[in-house]
């Protein structure tokens, strides 16, 4: 497997051989964050065309097949629109704090991104408390809908922020408690050490019972954080027109949908991370040859494609489950899955401390 | 001029203007807001300070926690474009009072206490020293606090469950 630290180490060495040692920093940092944000930007481009077509072969439609081979253009045509669409501006509304929504709600998904390992040595930031991190990073994210949701001075607009920021701050606390039992499994927070640890098998299989529960506990936290069906009261188009984002034309509301998608993809992207190995290959215990030809298949490839499997998975759900009621979503919040996480956390710390784990 | 001054200077920055628009502006959604990016500052603070924890728990905790619910409570209130500007003199005077004590005191133990160098190194401290720690049960170990953190916490819950619940 390529270790991307060696090229990193040698990018690193040849600025430090050509320039004082603070620029080669300063010119590390932009660059790490230009391909951050090419990254973030050609993902969100690839979910919302997977979007499309995924929704329309569960509803056996095509989707989009006129701009470009398959539609493939579609996408940048619908940015372009965007793009050149008026901007509008609200009567008495708080000018600043209505621009500065759909940036705290991007910073909080792109802080989030940018954890995510994509192959060995192939992450932004990588802390000693990564996952724990990802968890405050994305918990900001809330700010952004309820000051969007406030300042459009709209009523429905209220609403929806309301219910959003009820349901997420609900839902973090299960989504905590599914990745605290990770944690507990692997001893480790740092997230090239998680994936490090299950290049010998990943901890879906390692935890068994309960790491599947955690699994499931975690799809079903995420889908609701995330804001979309079953969990989609804060946008029910059918009663709120579209929720917090209302009032937003142009780029206002493209910068919410790009969130929106990527916050879709850094959840199945978590996922993959800490329950099914992150860039580690397959791996099966005595089968040398097999796990052999698996090291073949590069770790971009394998974080991608178990990161889309969990997408596909995602958008499976949204497009088959009716929109839940928000007294359903409360009451199977705090009377289903926090209990259940809790007591999963526990069997889960007797396993590690008896050892019934592989 | 090292990358550390910049970084510091910038946040500093950052966190002085946005503590005095919180304190003059006139809506408590705004000041809300700008209180936000204080804590941002904070936590970038810790982060410079390889203090890894204490930033993320200070991003978790204020950032994502405390502000969320500041701004709950004023948007169930319905009081978020109220003007706040007080314009009453004695509210002033005891306001500068309070704030003049508070920067005296503090520039004093400031200027009077011996801070300890610093020995962190570059990873921050372990996960797994600051878990022991928190519940260890030793000398200079912190299970006490925990503990009656978390009665604390058990007693507010049962309070607004009280006060919540229907007769």
């Amino acid at each position: 497997m390529i270790d991307f630290n060696t090229i990193v180490t040698a990018i690193d060495s040849f600025l430090e051989s050509v320039m004082p040692h603070q620029l080669a920093i300063v010119v590390e940092c932009i660059l790490a964050a230009v391909c951050a944000l090419v990254a973030y930007l050609s993902f969100a481009i690839l979910m919302i065309y997977m979007e499309r077509k995924v929704c329309a072969s569960f509803q056996c439609r095509l989707g989009p097949t006129r701009v470009g081979k398959w539609g493939l253009l579609q996408v940048f045509s619908d940015v372009f629109k965007m793009l050149i669409k008026e901007i509008i501006e609200i009567k008495n509304s708080d000018r600043i704090l209505y621009n500065l929504a759909p940036f705290l709600v991007v910073m909080s998904s792109l802080i989030t991104f940018s954890c995510l390992p994509f192959a060995r040595g192939l992450q932004v930031l990588d802390f000693n408390i990564g996952i724990f991190f990802i968890m405050a990073a994305s918990s900001f994210g809330i700010l952004g809908i309820l000051l969007a949701g406030w300042s459009s001075n709209n009523k429905f607009s209220m609403i929806g922020a309301m219910r959003s920021g009820g349901q997420m701050i609900s839902y973090e606390l299960s989504m905590g408690l599914s990745i605290l039992t990770l944690v507990v499994l692997s001893g480790t927070m740092q997230i090239s050490e998680l994936t490090e640890i299950q290049t010998k098998g990943w901890f879906i299989f390692r935890g068994h019972i309960p790491a599947i529960i955690a699994f499931i506990i975690y799809i079903i936290a995420g889908n609701a954080e995330t804001n979309r069906a079953p969990f989609d009261l804060p946008e029910a188009e059918s009663e709120l027109t579209a929720g917090f984002h209302t009032e937003y034309s142009g780029m206002g509301f493209g910068l919410f949908y790009v969130a929106e998608f990527m916050n879709m993809f850094i959840i199945a992207g978590i996922a993959s991370t800490i329950f099914l190995g992150g860039w580690a290959p397959f791996y099966i215990s005595g089968l040398d040859t097999f796990n052999h030809i698996m090291c073949y298949i590069p770790g971009c490839v394998w974080f991608i494609g178990k990161t889309l499997f969990v997408v596909w998975v995602l958008m499976w759900i949204r497009w088959t489950f009716p929109r839940l009621r928000i007294d359903q979503v409360l009451v199977l919040e705090w009377k289903y899955l926090v209990p259940i996480g809790l007591l999963n956390l526990l069997i889960m710390t007797i396993c590690v401390v008896m050892g019934w784990t592989f | 001029m090292s990358i550390n001054l910049i970084i510091f200077s910038g946040l500093a920055f950052m966190m002085v203007i946005a503590a005095l628009f919180a304190v003059t502006s006139s809506k408590i959604m705004r000041a809300t807001t700008l209180l936000l990016f204080v804590l941002f500052g904070t936590a970038g603070l810790y982060f410079m300070l390889h203090y890894t924890f204490l930033g993320a728990v200070q991003i978790t905790v204020y950032a994502g926690g405390i502000v969320v619910l500041l701004i709950f409570v004023v948007l169930l209130l319905g009081k978020g474009s109220v003007d706040v500007t007080q314009t009453s003199m004695r509210r002033y005077l005891a306001g500068t009072v309070t704030a003049m004590t508070g920067m005296i005191i503090t520039i004093y133990l400031v200027n009077t206490t011996q801070f300890a160098q610093g020995t962190v190194n570059a990873d921050g401290v372990a996960m797994r020293e600051l878990g022991l720690a928190l519940m260890g049960t030793e000398k200079y170990n912190y299970i006490l606090p925990f503990e009656v953190m978390s009665v604390l916490l058990l007693a507010c819950t049962v309070g607004a469950i009280l006060i919540a619940r229907k007769k």
